[in-house]
């Protein structure tokens, strides 16, 4: 096992969770709430020196009461050592976890990533949009197994909705603006932009 | 007839310390039609390149903010490519993946077979045979070759350069040839399945390699005699997306991209698979962490990745590549065809597949855009709960606005050819 969660455990005590070992990787359970601190003692502590953010995850399992995990692999890069940490997300709770792009510049795309696929909002992102799907993509979070493998809409409304799309819809109200293109806007857009709202789903919540 | 000399005056207005003429900033020379021009400063141009664009390599679309040739900001939209083959592995039984695989980074297949069938094993806790670890050694290191080799042609054609294009894609199309005469395929393999190789390589193909491992640093050294010292290659890429050790690792920069920036970091020496850790080789580091160092970096890993063969080629034992187990490993026809209990274990492999026992696993490789990683969630069922893979490239890819904001635009297609992507593993 390795030696931080011990060290984790001291220093964080009932914020940590359970610990195991499986396939030669540690992992570990921590609280949500603590969860950025934690992950920050990791990267700036001597003797632990987590520097590296290899990926960012999310695991849903086919259990339908088993709760939601967001999953952070982190490494050591001089140190040559691995740790998993896995934050639990309830499922009667908002699915929402804080961001740690102030701490890793790497997570910027993983938790979009996380946050188009899974639906899990990371609070204090400084772009949370959604990256692989399209900005007014309806369909949900493909990733969640009660998103249906060849997706929500048939294929007569998928293409009813791509011919019915405004061209300006391809790009972000942002970008929009720097090129004051901002009056040829429909109404709603302009209307949402005036308020510093960007691209929100409309079937989303 | 008296030598005349005739002094002509410098055009531009000044020279520097090194006598190298000054560039002096339109409108400032006093003609009264540039000052006159109303300001154009603060009016920030919005252009889009791509999705169809040669130079984004792929259907990558930056929207660039520019200011004059000045990049302000790059907003990258990437998922034109995407197929959900993470969701789509969650459906299928772990041999059945394999295939995906190829489709994610479509230029070097065999290796994310490899490290695929990496990850399911470790799940499953399968030991592979000698055979199939030096086989699957060479599948890296030759797929390594052809990526760096279209990283190569491709980026000197953004650059401007077209003959290391014709060199390099040679080379790839004899790789190709291999692959072809070891698989059937040329591009999407499928060469590897859990617990072993989908095939044996044939007696030509040691023959075949040899004679390429041979050959193949000539074209090496060429390419280098005609990039390296060549002024415009260097003109355009040395400081060009520059970024330093501390900001690479704090991207989660991985493979040559991290290299170049000078951290000695490589899955195959800092947590080895495949016995990499018994081969004699060196892993390259830059410097200065520019387009330039990055080119040096792939150039030196070609090199590199073929002594890695040679190896390969000298050890490459005898026996079998399929571990002896016939939970996992399909009966030979012959046998599944005239033995009850071979045809019993082919029927359920083929209608139940492989059940991994509960758990997870990841498998880092060295993949040549970087970490390649294939996560494993099972819930104890023949089909994983969770397949997620770390695409290197789009992770490469992130830090594209942070590198390109600020130089000009032509500096912005050096920048995104330099971090090699390949749309169909950013997009997955």
């Amino acid at each position: 096992m390795n030696s931080s969660v011990d060290a984790l455990r001291a220093t964080f005590g009932t914020a940590i969770g359970r610990a195991l070992e499986v396939c030669g990787d540690t992992i570990v359970y921590v609280d949500r709430a603590r969860a950025p601190e934690i992950l920050k003692w990791l990267k700036e502590t001597p003797g632990e020196e987590y520097n590296y953010l290899v990926d960012v995850t999310a695991v849903e399992y086919r259990d339908p009461e088993r709760a939601l995990e967001v999953v952070y692999f982190l490494r050591s890069l001089h140190r040559r050592a691995d740790l998993r940490l896995k934050i639990e997300l309830p499922r009667d709770q908002e699915l929402v976890v804080d961001s740690v792009v102030p701490v890793w510049q790497g997570a910027n795309w993983l938790e979009r990533e996380v946050y188009d696929m899974f639906g899990i909002t990371f609070r204090g992102h400084p772009d949370l949009r959604r990256i692989l799907m399209w900005e007014t993509y309806a369909e949900g979070y493909p990733l969640r197994k009660d998103f249906p493998l060849r997706g929500r809409f048939s294929r007569a409304e998928q293409v009813r909705q791509a011919l019915a799309a405004n061209p300006e819809a391809h790009y972000s109200m942002e970008e929009l603006s720097i090129a004051e293109a901002f009056d040829g806007l429909p109404e709603d857009m302009k209307e949402r932009l005036r308020r510093g709202e960007r691209g929100k789903l409309p079937y989303s919540e | 007839m008296s030598k005349r000399t005739v002094e002509f005056e410098v055009a531009t207005p000044g020279l520097g310390a090194q006598g190298q003429p000054q560039r002096v900033p339109l409108g400032v020379a006093g003609d009264p039609a540039v000052t006159d021009a109303p300001d154009a400063a603060g009016e920030h141009m919005l252009i889009n390149l791509g999705p169809q664009h040669p130079a984004t390599h792929g259907v990558l679309r930056l929207v660039v903010e520019l200011d004059g040739e000045t990049v302000i900001r790059v907003i990258p939209h990437i998922g034109y490519l995407h197929s959900g083959f993470e969701k789509l592995g969650e459906y299928r039984h772990y041999n059945q993946i394999i295939p995906l695989t190829d489709r994610t980074d479509y230029l070097s297949p065999m290796a994310n077979n490899v490290g695929f069938a990496l990850a399911a094993e470790q799940l499953m806790g399968i030991e592979i045979t000698p055979r199939c670890t030096v086989l699957r050694v060479i599948a890296c290191e030759m797929s390594r070759i052809i990526s760096h080799m279209v990283w190569l042609g491709t980026t000197s054609i953004d650059l401007g350069a077209f003959t290391p294009f014709l060199w390099a894609f040679q080379e790839r199309e004899r790789i190709y040839n291999l692959q072809e005469m070891w698989t059937g395929a040329r591009l999407t393999t499928s060469v590897t399945r859990v617990g072993g190789m989908m095939a044996d390589v044939p007696d030509e193909f040691v023959d075949g390699l040899r004679h390429f491992t041979d050959t193949f640093p000539k074209t090496l050294y060429e390419i280098d005699r005609v990039l390296t010292k060549n002024a415009v290659w260097v003109g355009r890429t040395q400081g060009v997306g520059v970024m330093t050790a501390e900001e690479a690792v704090n991207y989660s920069f991985s493979g040559p991209m991290l290299r170049a920036s000078g951290v000695p970091y490589d899955v195959r020496k800092d947590r080895p698979y495949l016995g990499y850790e018994t081969y004699d080789f060196d892993v390259v580091v830059g410097e200065h962490g520019d387009v330039y160092d990055r080119y040096l970096v792939r150039l030196e890993e070609c090199h590199q990745s073929n002594r890695i063969l040679r190896q390969a080629l000298d050890r490459l034992p005898a026996g079998p590549v399929n571990v002896d187990d016939p939970r996992v490993i399909l009966p030979p026809k012959s046998r599944a065809m005239s033995d009850m209990e071979a045809m019993i274990y082919h029927f359920k492999q083929v209608m139940e597949g492989v059940k991994a026992p509960v758990g997870e696993a990841y498998a880092g490789i060295e993949n040549p855009k970087g970490e390649l990683g294939n996560y494993l969630v099972s819930d104890g069922t023949a089909k994983p709960v969770r397949w997620r893979i770390r695409p290197p490239s789009f992770i490469n890819l992130a830090a594209l606005s942070k590198m390109a904001e600020g130089r000009l635009l032509s500096d912005l297609i050096a920048i995104n050819a330099s971090v090699d992507i390949v749309m169909g593993e950013v997009d997955r």
